[in-house]
């Protein structure tokens, strides 16, 4: 039963699955990374994502990986303005206020979500969603080699965005030393919203692709989220190579666990990992010490 | 008018309800209300006094709700055995958490993560186990007699649940007085500080965790005797976890009256938005978590915590209108 | 001669590449004012965080009233009587200047009202008397540092370690809190203190140790240290001792 060429086809399933764990977990990281601060909300923005993706297709008639360019900036600016106007002055810097407002804002979405649209669950039906890919020992769904290769482009832009544009640089100055950023003029505030826009936005993109083979409803985003606080805590906090290595990780042993132990089983097991991690090296594997 | 005091007038208040109440819809309110007031106060002790952010608490709520579910239904132990033991076993889910989270250093947003992810646990395992009736959940056998824990009369559960609340605002009460409240308080604002004073700040920290969960834990206990149910998405859900943390914020963190000045200002506005517009689910929650953000943005201190404020500066301008320059430049 | 009552015997402090303190030794006797300075960035707060055990040191012992204690954590010393101040103050914001004093009260007084009488007369005795209801948070910097001895100081200590304690002091508030600091020699009580106001240092403390780059390079009266040329280039760097003529006294 326990073929090499079954466990192969978990381990790819996990890779893949992985790989948009790792993309939730890379927006999640980077606010981390720069303004400190764990994001609670990320599972609710994730779930109004996939609300967005799912009506973008219903009413627009719009493919979801072309829903992704528009999503993504629109996100984006929802991400830029939460922080700025919301989150930043309503926690004044408090580390346990922010705790509380991210929360708070976490179940305000999640819930209105299920005011406005119902606990019912719904999916996208697309021509591809089942079509699969032949590589000769193991047959791979076409959304979810896209997401694969989607979320390391994504990843690579962001890099090209931190090394190369103006902005990327004020992120990283503003990461590395608050004061001296400030005092070089840099607009602290405007970069902890632009920060907090490019996580959102990347949590749009992993939205647009999931939808072609996941389902969508309140609830949707945090399960998916604290898999993703795992997938943080176990690369790094802060730590984009992190984010991305445990997102696989996390993936892969996801899907053996899942199809060793039944899926339940599958995800204590997960979240022990992340228990254990917190408890023994908080830091993680690449991330800098907490 | 002195703590105690205040305690007991409250108390008093509260439980001459039942005189000019008949009403079991507004019993059944009050109920809930106060039970949400006794689970927000076990988190005030870890998270008010202590500073410490659970995120989990649900963890401890719903060890008590299935122990003595349990206790009864499968091994046939009295309901008030059961109700002990409950709380024993909530108190013992606190140690074991705050052992392993407070030793291992974890403070602030770790914490909150780590608590979050046992409660998860938790919630996952009681869904799959056998013990706990997996999907299905428990069922208590209704019997309104005293002996099993159950009564008749809603009046009856009410006046139980006061007297648990009762002995919660106690206890917090002695805590502010007593040198292990003191310590509490000084590890939440400064831990380096208070080390540096002579507190084992893990030892008080875990203290202070066995004494919350055994509280929420005692919540626990009474809903499975009220509502005669019990299903993993309750015990442990993310739903308990966040009202018992909501309720002590907006009501005054920290503070011996703020969980219960939370509950009915959270519970009254949840009701109220319901009556308006309807039972549709989603509504109250969404209300809670507005809230929550107004009152970190505009009133930290919560309801009880502002008022205080507001009265100590008013009092303290009545007493010192004019400084001298010369006393005011030294402290 | 009795041995002191604080021996710091070649301590080191590692983090990770980098050694913070490389073999430091010092002694400071009961009833005596013992000044610890240096350039910054030499090593004295670390030092400090190690004596006080929030650090355990790579190497070296640290002994106490006779005791090993190397590794205890600070709980445990500030028990056995060692305490600190911090150098960026760290009030107890949210509550009381009187809630504040009394943590430290409580270490040696389990009641209630007999800690609470500490925390008044303490109080007092730092000049925070008529400040004693106010939120800690209203306090200016002179205040705060105030707060911080006393709440020191209500924990009775033997051993007292004052970091930069009149940083940000002004020349009057300096001069204000010179005399208490002085009155605890007067009760048997030996201070360290870290201090950069080098008419303190000089007025104050009897023993003088100069910590530089983790090292401790000489030792004495302040008036020895002062003119050593050592001291001198570890402060205004290479050359300077001969630009100025300091002679060199080892």
């Amino acid at each position: 039963m326990l073929s090499p060429l079954i466990l192969g086809i978990a381990v790819f399933n996990g890779l893949m699955t992985g790989a948009v764990y790792a993309l939730v977990a890379l927006g999640l990281t980077l606010i981390y990374g720069v303004l400190h601060i764990i994001n609670f909300a990320h599972g609710a923005l994730l779930s109004a994502a996939l609300f967005a993706a799912f009506f973008a297709h219903q009413k627009l008639g719009l493919d979801p990986y072309a829903a992704a360019l528009l999503l993504a900036p629109a996100f984006f600016a929802v991400g830029y303005a939460l922080q700025r106007f919301i989150i930043g002055p309503a926690a004044r810097g408090d580390e346990r206020n922010m705790l509380l407002v991210t929360l708070g804002l976490a179940v305000l979405i999640e819930n209105a979500l299920l005011y406005a649209f119902h606990a019912d669950t719904r999916t996208v039906d697309l021509p591809y969603s089942f079509k699969t890919l032949d590589l000769g020992f193991v047959f791979l769904a076409v959304p979810r080699v896209i997401s694969f290769v989607a979320v390391f482009a994504v990843a690579f832009a962001l890099w090209a965005i931190m090394a190369l544009t103006d902005t990327g640089k004020a992120i990283r100055a503003v990461a590395k030393e608050k004061l001296g950023a400030e005092l070089a003029g840099i607009d602290v505030a405007h970069v902890y919203a632009m920060t907090f826009g490019l996580g959102t936005a990347c949590v749009a993109i992993a939205a647009c692709l999931l939808v072609p083979t996941y389902y969508v409803n309140p609830g949707a985003g945090n399960a998916f989220v604290l898999i993703a606080f795992t997938v943080v805590v176990l690369g790094g906090m802060g730590s984009v190579p992190g984010a991305l290595i445990g997102g696989l990780v996390i993936g892969v042993v996801e899907s053996l666990g899942g199809f060793l132990l039944g899926e339940s089983l599958g995800q204590v097991g997960i979240f022990l990992i992340f228990i254990v991690v917190l408890l023994l090296r908080p830091r993680g594997l690449f991330g800098a010490s907490a | 008018m002195k703590g105690p005091l205040l305690i007991a007038a409250v108390v008093a208040a509260l439980a001459s309800v039942p005189l000019f109440v008949h009403s079991n819809v507004v019993f059944n309110f009050l109920v809930v209300t106060l039970l949400i007031a006794l689970t927000g106060q076990g988190w005030n002790i870890i998270g008010g006094y202590g500073g410490q952010y659970s995120f989990g608490h649900a963890a401890f709520f719903g060890t008590g709700a299935y122990v003595t579910a349990i206790l009864q239904m499968r091994y046939g132990l009295n309901a008030w055995m059961g109700f002990v033991a409950g709380i024993a076993a909530g108190a013992a889910v606190g140690a074991i958490i705050g052992g392993l989270a407070f030793r291992a250093g974890l403070r602030s947003s770790y914490f909150a993560l780590v608590t979050l992810a046992f409660a998860e646990v938790l919630r996952i395992l009681a869904s799959v186990a056998p013990i706990t009736g997996a999907g299905v959940g428990i069922l208590i056998k209704l019997d309104p007699r005293p002996q099993s824990f159950q009564f008749q009369s809603r009046a009856v559960f009410y006046l139980v649940i006061l007297a648990l609340v009762a002995a919660s605002l106690a206890i917090a009460q002695m805590l502010q007085r007593s040198r292990f409240g003191a310590w509490l308080i000084a590890v939440r604002e400064n831990e380096d500080a208070a080390r540096a004073l002579g507190v084992d700040a893990t030892a008080v920290k875990l203290g202070a965790m066995v004494i919350s969960a055994a509280i929420t834990a005692a919540a626990g206990c009474f809903y499975a005797q009220y509502f005669l149910f019990v299903d993993a998405g309750i015990a442990y859900g993310p739903w308990i976890s966040i009202e018992a943390l909501l309720t002590p914020i907006i009501g005054g963190a920290g503070t011996v009256f703020g969980p219960l000045v939370g509950a009915l200002a959270v519970k009254s506005l949840g009701e109220g938005a319901k009556l308006w517009t309807g039972d549709v689910p989603g509504l109250d929650l969404m209300i809670y978590g507005a809230l929550l953000v107004i009152v970190v943005a505009f009133a930290p201190a919560g309801l009880v915590g502002t008022l205080a404020n507001v009265r100590e500066r008013a009092a303290r301008r009545l007493r010192a209108p004019r400084k001298g320059r010369a006393e005011a430049a030294r402290g | 001669m009795a041995e002191p009552l604080l021996s710091v015997e070649r301590v080191s402090r590692r983090f990770g590449g980098l050694l913070a303190v490389d073999a430091a030794s010092l002694s400071a006797p009961a009833g005596r004012i013992t000044a610890l300075i240096g350039p910054n960035g030499a090593g004295k707060t670390t030092l400090f965080a190690i004596i006080s055990g929030f650090l355990k040191p790579s190497a070296g012992h640290i002994r106490y009233g006779g005791e090993d204690v190397t590794g205890e954590p600070a709980h445990r010393l500030a028990r056995r009587g060692i305490a600190r101040t911090f150098q960026i103050v760290q009030p107890f914001g949210g509550i009381s200047v009187r809630d504040n004093i009394l943590v430290g009260a409580y270490l040696r007084h389990a009641a209630r009202a007999d800690a609470l009488g500490v925390a008044e007369t303490v109080g007092r005795e730092v000049g925070l008397g008529d400040l004693l209801d106010r939120p800690a948070h209203t306090l200016t910097v002179a205040g705060r540092k105030r707060l911080e001895l006393a709440r020191a100081l209500a924990t009775a200590p033997q051993l007292l370690l004052l970091d930069e304690v009149l940083a940000g002091l002004n020349p009057a508030e300096i001069r204000d809190i010179v005399p208490v600091i002085r009155a605890l020699c007067a009760r048997g009580i030996a201070v360290v203190m870290i201090e950069h106001v080098m008419q303190a240092v000089m007025s104050l403390s009897e023993h003088v140790f100069v910590l530089a780059e983790g090292r401790i390079i000489a030792e004495g009266s302040p008036a020895q240290v002062v003119a050593d040329a050592g001291v001198v280039e570890a402060y205004l760097g290479r050359g300077a001792a001969a630009r100025i003529g300091a002679t060199h006294v080892h």
